[in-house]
Parts: C-alpha cells; sequence; structure tokens
C-alpha cells in the first residue's frame, strides 16, 4: 500500500499549487512564496496599494532603515505583519493594533537590498500586502551593534523613554527601549532581542501588542497611534529572549 | 557598410553624453591655479563618481594638488592632465578630509607626498576600505583597481612657502570631524572644499553642525578674493558660506521642531524643503540622508527617560 500512499501524496503536492503564493508580486521576488507561507501561514492574498509602506529609497547603513506602514485605508485590521524577503530573519513584527490605528513607524535592518513588506489581515482574514523596494549595502544584520561597542549597556539596557501627543482623533504615542537587538548573526554574540512589547491603559486593558525579531533597529522606538481614550497613564511592558522584563508608565497629559 | 557607419554613428551618439560628463576641463581661476568644477548630482556610473571641486596650484617648486578624486582611474586621468596644462611635475598631493571622493585618486600621486591630518589619515586608515565599497556599489565600473591608499606624509597647519606662493593650511572642522581649507594669501583664493557647498546642498554623514558654523565664521573671516568651494561654481564673495550657515541653521532647526511633534523619521523626510534651498542639486535626496545621520539624536533629546538607570 506504499506505492498508493505516494501516489495520494503526489496528488495532494500537485494539488497545492492551486493554493499556493498568489501571482503578481510586483517585486517578482524569488522569496515571496516563502513569505507567503512563513509570513502569512499561506493565507488569502491580495497585493493591495491601500497599504502605504514608506521608506527612504536607499540607505548606505543597513543598521537602521526607517519604516512607517499605514493600512487606515482598508478600515478594520486585525494584525499587521512587517517583513523583508533577503533578511536572514524576514520579520521585523507583528503588531495587533486592538485600540490603536493601523498604522505604525519603527526602524528595522536590512541585510542587503530586498522588497520591504507589509501585510494587514483584514476583519475577513484577506491579507493586504504591499512594499517597497529598498536599495542598500551589505550586513546591516551581520554587523555588532553599534551602541555596544560606544557605551555602557550596563546602565542603558532596557531603559525605556517616551512621549504622547495628543492630535485629531488619536493620540501619538513614541516609546523607545534601549536594547541591543542582537541577531546572532554576529560571531560569539547571541541572539538577544525584545519579543514582545505590550501597551495598557491604567485598568490594565490591553490597548495594542507588538511581537518583535531582531531584525528591527536596536534601540527600537515604535511610533503607535492609539484611538481616545479616558485613561490617564499608559503602561508598557515587554520582555526580551532572555526573559528580562521592562516596564514603565507613561502619564498623559489631559 | 553604410549600416555599419549608421550603427557607429548611434554608438558614438549614445556614447556622447558619457563622454561629455567625464570630460575633464580645468578653468584658470587665478594666477597658476585652476579647478575643475564637478557635477553637483550624486555617485553614478555615468559621472564616475566625480562630484567634488578639483584645484591645483602650480609653483615654482612644482603642482600643489588639492584633492585626489574618486577613483585610480580619475586619479590618472587627472594627473596626466595637471603635467599637460601646467608643464610642471606634481610636488604633492594634499586630503582636506576623509571623504572617499576626495581620496580614492592617491594611487596615481604614490610617488609623491600625500598629505592630511593625523586625525584624517587614521580615520582613512580604518574606514577607508568601506568607503570605496561604498563607491564600487554606487559607481561601478569607473571604480575599477581602486583602492584606500592612506595618506603618506603629514599635513602641519599654519603657514608654508612653497614656490613662491604663500599658502596657510587651516583647520576646520564640522564636516567631518577634520577638515582642512587651504588659503593662498599669494592669489587670495580660499579653497574651502566641502565646508562650503554652493548651489549643491551640503552632505552630512559625519557632520558637527556646531563645530561646522564655527568653521563657517572662521572662513568668513578670511580675506579672500574668490572662494573655491567643494561643490558648485566659484564665488568672489562670502554668499555661499552665508548660503551653508543658513542651511545647517535650518536642518538643525526643523530636525528639532520635527522631534519635539513626535513625527518618525519617514514623515520628518517628508517636511518641505523651502524654495531657497528646495533648487539646490540633491535637495531632497540629502535631507533623507541627513535625516538618517542626525535625526536620532533629536528623537532622543525629545524623548523624556520613564525608567532611571539601572
Amino acid at each position: 500500500m506504499q506505492w498508493l500512499r505516494l501516489i495520494c501524496l503526489a496528488a495532494l503536492c500537485s494539488a497545492l499549487p492551486a493554493r499556493a503564493a498568489p501571482a503578481g508580486d510586483p517585486f517578482n521576488s524569488p522569496l515571496w512564496p516563502n513569505m507567503h507561507k512563513l509570513m502569512l501561514g499561506g493565507g488569502k492574498v491580495v497585493f493591495d496599494p491601500k497599504v502605504k509602506v514608506t521608506i527612504p529609497e536607499r540607505v548606505e547603513d543597513g543598521h537602521f532603515v526607517p519604516v512607517t506602514v499605514d493600512a487606515r485605508e482598508l478600515g478594520e485590521v486585525r494584525e499587521l505583519v512587517l517583513f523583508a524577503d533577503y533578511n536572514p530573519i524576514p520579520r521585523a513584527l507583528r503588531y495587533q493594533p486592538l485600540a490603536a490605528q493601523p498604522r505604525l513607524s519603527v526602524a528595522m535592518r536590512v541585510n542587503q537590498a530586498t522588497p520591504i513588506r507589509a501585510a494587514a489581515l483584514d476583519g475577513k482574514g484577506v491579507w493586504h500586502v504591499s512594499g517597497q523596494w529598498l536599495d542598500a549595502p551589505g550586513g546591516g544584520c551581520a554587523l555588532p551593534s553599534q551602541t555596544r561597542s560606544t557605551t555602557d549597556w550596563n546602565s542603558l539596557l532596557g531603559r525605556v523613554s517616551g512621549r504622547a501627543w495628543r492630535e485629531d482623533g488619536a493620540l501619538r504615542v513614541r516609546l523607545g527601549v534601549m536594547h541591543p537587538m542582537d541577531t546572532g548573526l554576529v560571531s560569539n554574540v547571541a541572539r538577544f532581542n525584545i519579543e514582545q512589547l505590550d501597551i495598557r491603559d491604567a485598568d490594565n486593558r490591553l490597548l495594542a501588542r507588538l511581537e518583535t525579531d531582531a531584525s528591527l533597529a536596536e534601540n527600537p522606538l515604535f511610533t503607535l497611534h492609539l484611538r481616545p481614550t479616558p485613561t490617564p497613564l499608559l503602561r508598557a511592558s515587554s520582555q526580551d529572549n532572555d526573559g528580562n522584563h521592562y516596564t514603565a508608565t507613561l502619564p498623559l497629559a489631559p | 557598410m553604410p549600416t555599419l557607419r549608421l550603427c557607429l554613428a548611434w554608438c558614438a551618439l549614445l556614447l556622447a553624453p558619457l563622454a561629455a560628463a567625464l570630460e575633464l576641463r580645468p578653468q584658470a581661476i587665478a594666477p597658476d591655479t585652476w579647478m575643475l568644477e564637478a557635477d553637483t548630482g550624486y555617485f553614478t556610473p555615468q559621472n564616475g563618481g566625480f562630484l567634488v571641486n578639483m584645484a591645483f596650484i602650480a609653483t615654482d617648486e612644482g603642482v600643489v594638488v588639492i584633492g585626489s578624486g574618486p577613483s585610480r582611474q580619475f586619479g590618472e586621468r587627472y594627473r596626466k592632465l595637471i603635467e599637460d596644462t601646467t608643464g610642471k611635475r606634481v610636488l604633492e598631493v594634499i586630503i582636506t578630509h576623509k571623504h572617499p571622493d576626495h581620496f580614492l585618486g592617491n594611487q596615481a600621486f604614490r610617488d609623491v607626498p600625500i598629505r592630511a591630518d593625523a586625525k584624517t589619515t587614521a580615520m582613512i586608515k580604518a574606514e577607508g576600505e568601506g568607503l570605496a565599497e561604498n563607491l564600487y556599489r554606487l559607481v561601478g565600473d569607473g571604480m575599477r583597481g581602486t583602492e584606500a591608499l592612506a595618506p603618506t606624509a603629514p599635513l602641519n597647519l599654519g603657514v608654508r612657502n612653497i614656490g613662491g606662493h604663500r599658502l596657510e593650511f587651516i583647520a576646520v572642522p564640522g564636516h567631518t570631524q577634520s577638515d582642512i581649507a587651504v588659503f593662498d594669501h599669494t592669489t587670495g583664493v580660499l579653497f574651502a572644499i566641502d565646508q562650503v557647498f554652493n548651489q549643491r546642498t551640503p552632505t552630512l554623514p559625519n557632520a558637527d553642525l556646531a563645530q561646522w558654523r564655527q568653521s563657517l565664521a572662521q572662513l568668513a573671516a578670511v580675506p579672500f578674493k574668490l572662494l573655491v568651494p567643494g561643490h558648485g561654481p566659484v564665488s568672489r564673495d562670502a554668499t555661499p558660506i552665508a548660503a551653508t550657515r543658513d542651511y545647517l541653521d535650518w536642518l538643525d532647526a526643523t530636525l528639532r521642531d520635527a522631534a519635539e511633534r513626535g513625527l518618525a523619521p519617514t514623515e520628518a523626510m517628508l517636511l518641505p524643503i523651502p524654495e531657497r534651498f528646495a533648487h539646490w542639486g540633491e535637495a531632497r535626496a540629502e535631507w533623507r540622508r541627513s535625516i538618517g545621520f542626525m535625526y536620532g539624536r533629536y528623537e532622543r533629546a525629545a524623548l523624556p527617560w520613564l525608567t532611571p538607570p539601572r
């Protein structure tokens, strides 16, 4: 019966392409099928310019690539994923904007020129994918942390800074955590990165959640846009893969 | 055969702009003094990385060359041009600062002293290879055979009399950690090089704005008759010095304001550029680059710590 099993398997495999990565990738990236599978779980995808990705067209230092993702035009968005096809660690983050607008700004690393993509999961479970091509030199992920070589991490590690601004219909929040975000790709430096950042209100209600990867730039600084909330303060809590917890309170001016 | 001739004519036409862009034409700007005015764009295969003004002074002892250019190939052509133009041999090369388009032609001058101050020489030794690599990536084939050859001789500050020219070497840091301007007291020409940009947006990968402003004030006080900027045309007055200062002031104030408003770097990149700078070469591209180099410091200053140091 072994051969029958094999035939069934073969049939199954040949049936797979129908559900495989959707065609029409604007970057023609050979890694798109992998990205589709690994980043988006092989889910239903449309390429959609309503998801806006803003980056500089080129960087000369792969350590720091500022990115803004804005999926507000889609209406309801359950989550946002930011990734770079040609990065050794493709995903930079996954964002659940529970009580926030589906947009954020952050900086990531790239190891070479690559598409920088964002995918937004809408209320019907469809991924809306868009991106920009970034020209970059090699090595952003495989070079040592710059803060590590110039300052004393002992006093800086996990220090949180932040500020909030009220602007039309939203609360702009910038939160930074001092952290090397080591990729594990530099010899003799193990992977060491923040894995999660939660933002809660004074009653500990979760407002936004970020899952973060080592391909974010070191000392990550997040710009988020919360929906208006009566809470007098925000609580930020994050943890890294070494089990360290970093927490801070950000008071909000009335 | 006519087809072939037509073909060749077409090829010549297609290649014409490339050749024109790379044509090196020295302008006599003062007695014994020449300059090559460069493209005010960005590094491309078409311009071969030739983006910086080059100058040379033909003294009685030989030619003092300020900057060696962006590549070996360029340096070799440049040296021949200098010798053809002046009928004199090259005496020495002055490297004013560490940026690659100013020193990667050094290989063509390895038999004469290549002078730079100790700080610049040390930085070229440490960073030169990386800087050269970046130019390979942007310029491509024109960089073939280029290696980062560090300066070989010291450059002392102060006045030196060379073959009938009284040359003063002045420390004017700010564009990088160490920059040297050259003032020829004999002709009144001030070679401000990259401290002053004229109609081309300043580049800031290693800038210290406070130092740079101080150096600009120092340069404005020099009694020059002619100013040679690093990029853009020569000037008979201090207008480009004031304009460079104006740009640095605007950039400083705009970045501070953006950080205070909580703008992310990508948002700051899209801010409007005032009319008076918008028409300068590479205005938007250099603004974007400068955000990458500088904005982090302003963001840091605008975000209060929420937790104490450990």
